[in-house]
């Protein structure tokens, strides 16, 4: 499975969650397949998806999703590290683990060679971290969520992306109804 | 007047609560102020744009945020407070230690230094400099702008501020 057929499947169980969603291509799929005012879109600043996500988590009570890829783990590895050390258990931090640069053409990742972020995570001391193949996503990510753990999930799947335009709406209007579903 | 506590004080007063820090010798004081009180949660970053992410993720749950770093990370985050904070219009104060500046031991701090105000000019970060220690008296009001305009807003604080560096 690619990206785009792994964010279909799981759809159902997005649309009531809030979800940070990794800038360019998956945020573009996302869109394309179930736009929601709980979906935040990355319009730029390729690596704080998880950041911006785990702030969120910590901030308020609701279950928060990060949809994140390996390209943008490795821009901001720090990231593993502060996750690790400031649980939050409202907080779901999922690698789509492609193993490419799908945004910038698919240019090979070393998650896709020798790294393993599955076994990096669990080196900055992250808990409950599940590599999962692509055909087991759904069911692996609403375990999580019924778990009430922080969970970081590493999806192992094909490279490739959807074809499908760029988001238009104006970041501000994004943010604020993403806020005012944060409210809700 | 203990400059850390004030600046901590001014923080709470300002309801904020969510505080992410990159160290510096200048800031120990306040990050260790910071750190011990109750109404704020103190979240240590690895590097200033992941700080940013977290103040960002931080501000849209509802929670004030501030970053306390050094001016060199200016040259980090330029990207980030562009796509990020300015591009969604999100409100963090950014209290900066500013090396390079006078009584600054560390010749390469200066490299840094005087592309500082230049860079935050450029970006139309409003930026206001600390110099003397009566010039903390003006954190509220500048924290009050910053959540009133939705904007990144920089606070340099040299180490005339704080009472010298090295020499101290």
């Amino acid at each position: 499975m690619i990206r785009s057929e792994i964010l279909k499947e799981i759809a159902p169980i997005l649309r009531d969650q809030l979800v940070v969603c990794n800038i360019g291509i998956p945020s573009q799929e996302l869109h394309a397949i179930d736009d929601q005012p709980s979906n935040f879109y990355m319009l730029g600043t390729m690596g704080l998806a998880s950041s911006i996500g785990l702030g969120l988590a910590l901030a308020q009570p609701k279950p928060v999703i990060v949809i994140d890829g390996d390209g943008s783990i490795l821009t901001n590895m720090g990231t593993l590290p502060t996750i690790a050390n400031n649980v939050a258990d409202n907080y779901i931090l999922m690698i789509i683990d492609n193993g490419s640069y799908g945004s910038t053409g698919d240019q090979p990742t070393y998650a896709g060679r020798k790294t393993s972020l599955a076994k990096v995570a669990e080196a900055c001391g992250c808990e409950n971290v599940i590599e999962c193949r692509d055909v087991d996503t759904g069911e692996v990510l609403q375990k999580a969520l019924d778990s009430g753990k922080m969970h970081v999930l590493v999806v192992k799947c094909d490279s490739g992306n959807a074809k499908n335009p760029v988001i238009t709406m104006d970041p501000v209007v994004i943010r604020d109804r993403f806020m005012k579903a944060v409210q809700a | 007047m203990n400059i850390d506590k004030k600046i901590a004080d001014d923080l709470v007063a300002n309801d904020i609560s969510f505080v992410t820090t990159v160290p510096c010798k200048q800031l120990a004081g306040v990050i260790e102020e910071i750190d011990q009180r109750d109404d704020i949660f103190h979240i240590p970053s690895n590097k200033e744009d992941e700080g940013m992410g977290l103040c960002a993720g931080a501000w849209m749950g509802g929670k004030r945020p501030a970053i306390i770093m050094q001016n060199t990370a200016i040259g980090v985050t330029l990207n980030t407070l562009a796509t990020l904070i300015q591009y969604y219009r999100m409100p963090l104060p950014m209290l900066i230690s500013y090396r390079g500046e006078l009584r600054e031991p560390v010749a390469c701090q200066v490299e840094m230094a005087v592309h500082t105000k230049a860079l935050l000019a450029q970006l139309n970060i409003p930026t206001y400099h600390f110099h003397w220690q009566k010039d903390v008296e003006e954190l509220d009001n500048i924290l009050k702008y910053t959540f009133m305009c939705n904007k990144p807003v920089a606070i340099l604080t040299d180490a005339n501020f704080w009472g010298g560096y090295g020499d101290q």
